[in-house]
């Protein structure tokens, strides 16, 4: 057990604090992710890779805390901050920054968004591997994965940053 | 705002673009990645659309390596939790060869040696029934028999043959298809000797020994003239270096 925490732990606290958005929470998920683990060791059926089965768990134990919380909402209102602060001079230096825009905007993504695109980018997993983590077909990762970029860009375009795409 | 959405909404992306943030992390299959490679040299806006997708690529690794990593109360918290766990028995969902791999675990090394002698025993003993079996069904399968009118009762019907003095030969058995031992030559593709083998009806039905594989031809007999046309065909085949007539 310590072995597997060892090698995943980080991962899965990264996945985790992205969906949820408090440390406290994620560190209390992956508590929960990696005894469930223990528990249901003998589940585990070795079709899929460890961190493939780790992320799905974190991703249910994730979207559970958030509904225990209901602060879903904030996401509109994280997406609404970039919009609303473009006159401020320090955003209008941060215009300049697209890398320091786009991690904004990252952040700003709704968790459905935020998580296809950690998983494919971050995370490094296939069309295959997403749509088991998720539950949803391999056609609809891919098309979600699209609108989450194109959602990406409308978000950059509103703080000001045109990157030549879409 | 609202218009740049209904835009974006109104296009519909292609499998490939679709494909490219597969690509730049290097996750797609070797021939998705192939073909998109071919798009993105043929297609410069798609070209465009790859770099900010790279670009976002590496944005999204930034930010997540930048969220630090969990305190060790995580840990200290888990191990509690397990410490507080009931001791676990044995799951009955273990698997079969789990189970399996734990009784010859539990298995002495000398009990192991002998049960191994013993079931290579059996094996051999099977392979000898199922040989001496298969062995007496050829020898049945035909038989030759010389008719002697002077040993034939005077009351037995005539037999109804064209000479009297040639021997009657009778098939117990369907006749066997024709075999021939053929040689590969070393660059033939396994999907050139399948093509070959679908071609001909033939099958493997022994090899390689020494290179040589048995083939069987369809599943009828074959006249002698049928058969010495077929061989000379397959000694034309491009990735046949041997065949001889096995029969």
């Amino acid at each position: 057990m310590q072995v597997l925490y060892g090698r995943h732990h980080v991962r899965v606290f990264r996945f985790g604090f992205r969906l949820v958005r408090d440390e406290q929470v994620a560190e209390d998920l992956i508590s929960e992710v990696f005894l469930d683990v223990w528990r249901q060791a003998g589940k585990f059926e070795g079709r899929s890779a460890v961190s493939t089965w780790l992320l799905a768990i974190t991703r249910f134990k994730a979207l559970s805390a958030l509904r225990r919380r209901k602060d879903v909402e904030l996401d509109d209102e994280a997406a609404n901050a970039i919009e609303d602060t473009s006159d401020d001079p320090e955003v209008a230096t941060q215009k300049r920054d697209t890398s320091k825009a786009l991690r904004k905007c990252l952040t700003a993504l709704s968790p459905e968004h935020r998580e296809i695109v950690d998983l494919v980018y971050y995370h490094e997993k296939s069309v295959e591997e997403v749509a088991e983590i998720v539950s949803i077909p391999e056609n609809t990762v891919k098309t979600r994965l699209f609108y989450a970029r194109k959602k990406l860009a409308e978000l950059l375009k509103a703080a000001g940053v045109e990157r030549g795409w879409p | 705002m609202m218009a740049t959405s209904k835009k974006i909404l109104e296009q519909e992306p292609s499998e490939i673009e679709m494909l490219l943030p597969w690509h730049a992390a290097g996750t797609l299959n070797a021939r998705d990645a192939r073909r998109v490679d071919e798009a993105l040299a043929r297609d410069p806006e798609l070209a465009k659309q790859y770099a900010v997708i790279q670009e976002e690529y590496a944005e999204t690794i930034h930010l997540n390596e930048s969220l630090g990593a969990p305190s060790a109360r995580a840990m200290q918290k888990l191990f509690a939790a397990i410490d507080g766990e009931p001791a676990r028995k044995p799951s009955m969902s273990l698997n079969i060869s789990a189970r399996i791999a734990g009784f010859f675990a539990k298995l002495s090394p000398r009990t192991l040696a002998w049960s191994a002698s013993l079931g290579a025993l059996a094996l051999l003993l099977q392979a000898g029934v199922i040989g001496a079996v298969l062995m007496k069904k050829q020898n049945a399968s035909f038989q030759t028999a010389s008719l002697s009118t002077d040993a034939r009762s005077p009351n037995a019907p005539s037999p109804s043959v064209s000479s009297p003095s040639a021997p009657i030969t009778r098939a117990l058995g369907p006749e066997a298809p024709p075999r021939a031992l053929v040689r590969f030559t070393p660059d033939a593709r396994v999907a050139d000797i399948t093509a070959l083998l679908d071609n001909y009806q033939a099958s493997i039905i022994d090899g390689a020994k020494g290179g040589l594989f048995r083939l069987q031809f369809a599943n009828r007999a074959m006249g002698r003239e049928e058969f010495a046309s077929l061989m000379r065909k397959l000694q034309n085949e491009k990735i046949v270096s041997l065949a001889v007539d096995a029969q």
